[in-house]
């Protein structure tokens, strides 16, 4: 076993009360790109929490050998010095701080504590070129987007001189080009004698770029695959992750569709900063009773914008643009009066925009809709908790009780709670804004079962997601969105990914083409 | 890793059922007992003096200001912001109120009313600047503190501004005594009597709305001991306040602020708003929450409280007083955060913050009755604020039963579970009512 560079022997790491690891091996070859799989709570972060020290030795049991030597990181330093970097899936950079003080952040070219400022600019143009970034090092982090900002996270890890990169979940916030970039950039450090563990949910970018998978289940490892000698395809991985065939990864669905239910018409909104930039121009589409209705779009393109402007104007400003109801003209300026009105908007990043983490599951629920459980003018918490126990059981929440805390879920109990809580404002249309991001497979198929009752419910869904197979798998009309402008409205047969990216970088295209 | 194993249902010993049947709020529960080991400390040191009944007494005049504005104060922290004004504006209102009975000869109950008007508009001034210009309200009452410290001196001029006596009632005054002479206070006892009654039927309700939910009802032995624990200390205050002159009027008030303020915050929609604004506020909005009038009607509320802590601390002197409500905003706040507020927003008790405040006076008077310098006694409380937050840092740290095990788990952060993969709570922790309900400000 010459060509094995890492090799994690029977890992246990308990937490308090738990086995988040049991007897775990992992085995990887110098120069490959590993990936490990799992669903949320697997166990992945907390093994390469394990093998980059941030869980110190002692506090598990096992061995770890790198480079045949035995290792006992007793902290991040340590195994930084030994030559492993972990990328978080929040990334460590400070917005504030330029590229090249990020970039030496804790390993400052300098000397008896004098920093060369010189020296470390070059140093960092040599390194940005390296993962293909032309940006002046003297920029500020806050003004590059997330997507060149993950490739600062790469260059930082080689400033350090790295043999083995492990990157968390490095393409969970990027766009599909920026994805694409970051895994060439990934496939170029594997020949330059790079070794990468990636732990990602997005399985077909595994199944395109990984040489071996790891999957975990339960804290434990289930298995070890090689992807190109065994043929693995993304219904293989899901079967390692869940114990189990998915026969479809998107639950069978007969739509029902009916009556027109909401009309968006010449919508515009232009950006809250600056009120020549038009985030959202002239959008007009619409959503039927029962309808599952997908909006396409990359980052940036005024999704999310479009769907909170139409959402009581809670983002921007409108600038033109009519809405009806079931054939009436509303006229939404606040949330509360959307909300009235039968709308509701399920955000994206449920953390920050959609829960109270202080708050339980209960409250959590009646958050949006405080007023559906007062009695004699009184907050009832009686009633609270009935309301809340029918929603745990109908969204199957897994929970002690809704006395638990919402900061104590797993990301699919905490969508849930965040679905539940928009189901009990008891609306027409719900506006989905990537629900199913960062959780796990199994809980992606129960959101999506979800999403089909409220559809057979008789209400309208207008779905925003990322993932184009999720959206393929579930709408029966799709949008796509580029710079603001609807570029196509394509029925669910005529829908394939390359049709939605191609109408998706439209706007772009054209533009450019009218300006050579 | 199930989630579903986490935590029992329900607390299994009785003594975390009597916790839970208390509030469940582990840090509340804490305080508590904290001041009860002080009144007790303090007795024995004092030789029985600190409970005397005159001693009682004054621990409520002197510290009626105080409690008003920590009142105020736990909304506006639970909010997310902080009042550093408050003092200043007591000091305002109350010179305002001064001048406006001495030369103007507005008699005393209308310039009450004039206190509390001009105490909602210097609140609705610093609110439009918090609310509707978006400036953070550190620096918005900053500026306060030196705008209405700087009106109060030019009105005042230096000199103090006698108040008449209807006035000093409302800081001074008894409740007149009625009845046969027991050699006790009648009205005192009589409504000590009321409010165990009314605590009995309150749980008594509660426990048949519960049966009418079909939700579980805690046994009935828990809630006689709840009704006997908490009514024998009611009684026991109230005799000692009835063996003195009875209840001061500004016990009186302070006790209609906290039912009032108390029912807010934990019965209606705008409590649950406040929460959700101060706990995120951007998920507020999305969720419909007016989050601009939230923080506009916490700022009015503070200035109205304000005015009346001023009013009473006037009334306490017989007079306005240049430098009145010097540092008044300090006690507010310090009473609030040992209360159990949270820095961040979005946690925090008015009972709690009354506790924190009562913590705090008995710390004072019992100090000053050991004749112990004043000086000293603030380096006292000073401890005792950073020691109070810190004991709630370090319980925050999941699945650590003892508190050493929490002394531990600070020095030894990195191993705690990461966010991404959430770690069930520690069910070894769980049976004493722990992990979550000490997040939630609102679990009762």
């Amino acid at each position: 076993m010459d060509n094995t560079i890492l090799s994690m022997k029977g890992i246990t790491k308990k937490f308090p009360g738990v086995k988040a690891l049991e007897d775990v091996t992992l085995n990887v070859r110098r120069g490959e790109i590993h990936a490990i799989c799992g669903e949320n709570g697997a166990g992945k972060s907390t093994l390469m929490k394990v093998l980059s020290g941030i869980h110190p030795f002692g506090t598990y049991e096992g061995q770890i050998f790198f480079e045949d030597r035995l290792c006992e990181f007793k902290g991040i330093r340590e195994s930084e010095r030994a030559g492993i970097a972990i990328i978080h899936q929040e990334l460590a950079l400070i917005p504030e701080l330029s590229i090249v003080e990020n970039l030496f952040q804790g390993n400052e070219v300098a000397t008896h504590g004098v920093i060369n400022w010189y020296e470390a600019t070059a140093k960092a143009t040599e390194l940005l070129a390296r993962v293909g970034l032309s940006e002046n090092p003297d920029t500020k982090i806050k003004n590059i987007g997330i997507g060149k900002q993950q490739l600062v996270e790469v260059a930082k890890a080689l400033a350090k001189e790295v043999k083995l990169l492990i990157l968390d979940e490095p393409t969970a916030a990027l766009n599909d080009a920026d994805s694409m970039h970051l895994l060439n950039l990934l496939d170029g450090l594997r020949h330059k004698g790079i070794t990468l563990i990636m732990i990602s949910h997005k399985l077909n970018e595994i199944e395109q770029i990984s040489d071996s998978i790891t999957i975990l289940r339960d804290g434990r490892t289930i298995e070890t695959l090689d992807v190109k000698a065994q043929g693995i395809n993304e219904d293989r991985i899901i079967k390692g992750m869940v114990g189990r065939d998915l026969d479809h990864r998107y639950p069978p669905h007969e739509p029902t569709v009916g009556e027109m239910l909401l009309e968006i018409k010449d919508w515009s909104v232009v950006h809250p900063d600056d009120d020549s930039r038009y985030v959202v121009h002239d959008a007009s589409l619409n959503i039927r009773r029962g309808e599952i209705v997908g909006l396409a779009g990359l980052m940036g393109a005024g999704r999310t914008e479009l769907a909170r402007s139409i959402f009581g104007q809670s983002y921007g400003r409108k600038t033109s643009g009519e809405l009806f109801k079931d054939g009436q003209a509303l006229h939404l300026k606040r949330v509360s009066q959307a909300i009235d009105a039968g709308l509701a908007y399920v955000t994206e990043d449920r953390k920050s925009l959609g829960l109270n983490l202080h708050d339980t599951i209960k409250v959590s629920i009646t958050s949006a809709a405080v007023k559906d459980i007062r009695h004699n003018g009184m907050v009832d918490e009686n009633l609270e908790t009935v309301a809340a126990n029918k929603y745990r059981k109908d969204l199957n929440i897994k929970a002690s009780s809704v006395e638990q805390g919402v900061a104590t879920l797993s990301g699919g109990n905490q969508q849930k709670v965040v679905l539940g809580k928009w189901m009990f404002t008891g609306p027409d249309l719900l506006i989905l804004d990537e629900p199913t991001r960062g959780i796990d497979v199994g809980s992606k198929y129960e959101i999506y079962e979800i999403i089909n009752r409220l559809a057979d419910s008789g209400r309208g869904v207008l779905m925003i997601s990322s993932e184009l197979p999720e959206l393929l798998g579930l709408c029966d009309r799709i949008y796509t969105l580029s710079e603001g402008v609807i570029t196509a409205e394509v029925s669910r047969e005529q829908a394939d990914q390359e049709t939605l990216m191609r109408y998706m970088t439209q706007g772009k295209n054209q533009r450019k083409a009218a300006q050579q | 890793m199930s989630q579903e194993t986490s935590a029992p249902d329900a607390p299994t010993s009785f003594v975390a059922q009597v916790r839970q049947a208390m509030g469940g709020n582990v840090r509340q529960y804490g305080m508590i007992m904290a001041l009860l080991l002080l009144v007790a400390l303090f007795q024995v040191l004092t030789d029985g003096l600190f409970l005397e009944p005159r001693n009682v007494t004054s621990l409520l005049v002197q510290n009626g200001y105080v409690l008003i504005l920590a009142i105020g104060m736990v909304m506006v922290i639970i909010a997310g912001h902080i009042d550093l004004s408050v003092g200043s504006v007591a000091a305002f209102v109350g010179a305002t109120v001064a001048i406006s009975m001495q030369r103007f000869d507005i008699p005393w109950p209308l310039a009450i009313v004039l206190g509390l008007v001009v105490g909602i508009i210097v609140g609705a001034w610093q609110g439009f600047w918090v609310a509707y210009v978006g400036i953070p309200a550190f620096i918005v009452t900053l500026a306060g503190m030196l705008l209405f410290r700087g009106l109060d001196l030019m009105m005042l001029n230096a000199a103090s501004v006698g108040v008449p006596e209807g006035f000093q009632v409302i800081a001074n005054g008894f409740i007149p005594d009625i009845g046969p002479n027991t050699g006790y206070h009648n009205p005192t006892l009589l409504l000590s009597i009321l409010l165990v009654v009314l605590l009995a039927v309150l749980e008594l309700r509660k426990r048949a709305a519960l049966r009418k939910h079909q939700m579980d009802v805690p046994p009935m032995s828990i809630s006689i001991l709840k009704v006997a624990l908490i009514g024998a200390a009611v009684l026991t205050f109230g005799l000692l306040l009835a063996s003195y002159k009875g209840i001061p009027v500004v016990g009186l008030i302070l006790a209609l602020l906290i039912a009032v303020y108390t029912f807010v915050t934990r019965k209606t929609v705008f409590g649950r708003h406040l929460y959700s604004v101060g706990g995120n506020s951007l998920a507020a909005g999305l969720s419909g929450v007016n989050t601009k009038r939230i923080d506009f009607m916490v700022m009015v509320n503070m200035g109205l409280l304000s005015g009346v802590a001023g009013m009473v601390f006037t009334a306490y002197l017989n007079a306005a007083n240049p430098k009145d409500g010097v540092g008044f905003e300090l006690d507010a706040i310090a009473a609030v955060f040992i209360g159990g507020a949270a820095v961040a927003g979005g946690i925090g008790t008015v009972a709690g913050s009354i506790v924190g405040g009562l913590v705090m006076g008995v710390l004072n008077l019992g100090l000053a009755n050991l004749s112990v310098d004043s000086n000293f006694i603030q380096v006292i409380k000073g401890l005792v604020l950073l020691l109070a937050v810190a004991f709630d840092v370090l319980s925050k740290v999941q699945g650590r039963p003892s508190f050493i095990g929490m002394i531990m788990s600070g020095m030894n952060r990195t191993s705690s579970p990461t966010p991404t993969e959430v770690t069930p709570p520690d069910p070894q922790a769980s049976p004493s009512g722990k992990p979550d309900s000490k997040i939630t400000a609102d679990s009762h």
